[in-house]
């Protein structure tokens, strides 16, 4: 019992103990009878009382915890699908990488590439942009080139994987915008790089069926 | 062999119009250096020359300055007679010279100007003649002192001065352009007049119209890079070329002015279009590099050939061809298995060098190529050293370099190694262009 129900229990008993105290009063002349209280009976009402009571406030307590419980589900669920959605749009922009002047395709670069066939498959209406970039080190133009070449090749893999190649567009920042300023192979690395765009089509992904 | 008795003739003939001209005998080019119709000093040194404070008003002391300056970045003659803070250490002349004074201070030549009734009028003396050799008018623009228009024509009578003295017209009258941050800037070849030329956006790769009055540069816009045409001064219209989507980038027109060569790439590597611009907008692919990348390309003067980066041995190197895609050759020879990186030709006005830019321990440096001899020299080490332009002298270049710790704008004289710094600001300008010259002869 909670420590209201228990006081609020201990006042109604007091006030059923008061009520039912007979009143000290001088004798009185012994012509006249008083009332007999019967403290049984009362006791027994301030106890059913008080069961009532603890019965509406234990039916409560379930209800609360049933619907917390619903509510807890309910969030899990959206809580899942949006970790789903957001895997799912992060499975679509997921950076590859690439070797000092290559614009070949690793193994890495191809089960990046790899995961993202599947929700282009699952989202007809979905468009994406490559976006190649490069390090530094090498002429500005001629990055732009090398950038270029570098889209071109994973969207040469999406489209021989059956993707629409109507779907996907190519542009080239060589090394126009880097993802990394700083001077050593840590930084170039990053760099060498195909960015993946959603450009239409990427407010609510369906996920593919497995 | 023939180009070069096709070079003699021209001489041959140039000499004959100029003798017939109405003003003193000019200097000519002449194959044995130090011997000049009009002035004489020793061969193989360089001449001494002084200038004159310039009579005439307000505009004389920027006027010598600006003369001296240019003198003195032309790498051809020394600059004599001035103090350290480059003031006249003679006054204003007038009447007789005093040739025995100028030559006890090393001048061979000096340079007297003067400046009435929007004329800037000068007498180049040869001082072991003591006599005069040449003189010129300018007529100064109507426009304001100091102006831009205004310091071009001091920057014109400069080059005049150096031909008359040394046989080789000066790249004083000339600008630069060059990418910083967002835009195309443009500069005069001394520095001053920094200004942008276009509004902000990404942007790529300016070269110049071989008349000096369009320039063309490659933008990012909605559908990839293209490439725009505009007037030299900025303002006007930007023409989009019709190259069509994909990247675009790197334009050279020809020597005619007639064809623009850029890079063009969709999803096969890059190659080189020929595009007509003027007339039919008629294009033809020049290179086909197979999914390899081709970019950078520059033209011979005569516009028979064209040089540009390829890697379509794996790494990038500098081949050149005929414009019209037949006989490429690579230029920049490497050993097998070496994975060197050699890029961004840029061929010498005079046709006789290709400029260019090789990776070693990981930085680039500028270093030349003679085509006579395919003979390779190297002219930068110190710091990240790329994208060298010709100057008209076929003899400077303007290059970007770290060498200061910043990405700035430097112009290196190639036959002295002298290095003089263009640009201070921040921003990293890069992508360099020298104009051809801007101001006609007087």
């Amino acid at each position: 019992m909670t420590r209201v129900a228990r006081s609020a229990s201990l006042l109604v008993l007091t006030l059923a103990a008061g009520l039912a105290c007979p009143r000290r009063r001088p004798a009185p002349a012994p012509t006249t009878t008083q009332p007999v209280v019967n403290t049984d009976s009362i006791n027994a009402a301030a106890r059913a009382r008080q069961d009532s009571i603890d019965a509406a406030n234990a039916a409560r307590m379930r209800a609360d915890s049933i619907a917390r419980a619903n509510q807890a589900r309910i969030d899990n669920e959206r809580m899942d699908r949006e970790r789903m959605m957001t895997e799912a749009r992060n499975a679509v922009t997921a950076r590859i990488y690439f070797d000092y002047d290559q614009a070949e395709l690793s193994d890495q670069a191809r089960a990046t590439l790899d995961s993202k066939v599947p929700l282009l498959n699952a989202n007809t209406g979905m468009r994406i942009r490559i976006a190649g970039h490069t390090d530094d080190r090498g002429s500005d133009e001629y990055n732009l080139a090398l950038g270029q070449r570098r889209a071109a090749a994973a969207k040469r893999y999406l489209v021989q994987r059956g993707i629409d190649a109507g779907r996907i567009d190519v542009i080239s920042l060589g090394e126009e915008q880097p993802a990394s300023s700083g001077s050593d192979e840590s930084a170039w690395s990053q760099n060498r790089r195909a960015e993946f765009e959603i450009t239409a089509g990427g407010e609510s992904i369906v996920l593919p069926n497995r | 062999m023939r180009r070069r008795t096709a070079r003699m003739l021209r001489v041959g003939a140039l000499a004959l119009v100029a003798l017939g001209g109405a003003s003193a005998a000019r200097a000519q080019d002449t194959t044995q250096r130090g011997v000049r119709i009009g002035l004489t000093y020793a061969p193989g040194t360089k001449p001494g020359v002084l200038v004159l404070p310039a009579s005439g008003g307000l505009w004389g002391d920027s006027v010598r300055a600006i003369l001296q300056r240019d003198l003195d970045y032309g790498d051809r003659v020394t600059v004599v007679g001035a103090d350290s803070a480059g003031r006249a250490v003679v006054p204003p002349a007038s009447g007789v010279l005093n040739y025995q004074l100028y030559a006890k201070l090393g001048a061979a030549a000096v340079v007297q100007p003067s400046v009435a009734n929007g004329t800037l009028h000068v007498a180049v003396h040869d001082v072991a003649a003591a006599r005069v050799a040449q003189v010129f008018n300018s007529s100064m623009p109507g426009s304001a002192f100091g102006s831009p228009e205004w310091r071009m024509v001091v920057h014109g009578a400069a080059d005049e001065i150096e031909r008359a003295i040394t046989g080789v017209r000066g790249i004083a009258g000339t600008r630069i352009l060059f990418v910083q941050g967002n835009r195309v800037y443009v500069v005069d070849s001394d520095g001053a007049n920094l200004r942008a030329l276009s509004e902000g956006g990404r942007v790529l790769s300016p070269a110049w119209h071989p008349s000096g009055a369009q320039i063309a540069y490659s933008t990012l816009g909605g559908s990839g890079w293209s490439i725009v045409m505009r007037d030299a001064g900025g303002g006007g219209r930007t023409r989009t070329l019709p190259t069509g989507g994909g990247l675009n980038v790197t334009p050279a027109f020809s020597p005619d002015g007639r064809t623009l060569v850029y890079s063009h790439a969709d999803e096969q590597g890059s190659d080189l279009v020929a595009l007509s611009v003027e007339g039919d907008g008629s294009s033809r692919r020049v290179t086909v590099g197979r999914g390899t990348d081709n970019v950078s390309p520059t033209f011979s003067p005569d516009g028979r050939r064209i040089a540009f980066t390829s890697s379509r041995s794996g790494h990038p190197e500098v081949y050149i061809t005929d414009v019209d895609g037949t006989n490429a050759e690579l230029l920049t020879p490497f050993l097998a298995g070496d994975r060197s990186y050699r890029s961004n030709p840029d061929w010498s006005p005079d046709g006789r060098t290709i400029a260019f830019q090789s990776q070693l321990d990981g930085r680039f440096q500028v270093m030349t190529i003679t085509l006579r001899d395919r003979r390779i020299k190297q002219h930068t080490s110190e710091g990240v050293n790329e994208d060298a332009s010709w100057a008209p002298d076929s003899r400077h270049l303007v290059f970007t370099s770290t060498r200061t710790g910043t990405k700035q704008l430097h112009v290196l004289d190639t036959e002295s190694g002298r290095v003089r710094q263009l640009t201070r600001g921040g921003g990293g300008p890069r992508l360099a262009a020298w104009s051809p010259p801007l101001v006609r002869a007087p």
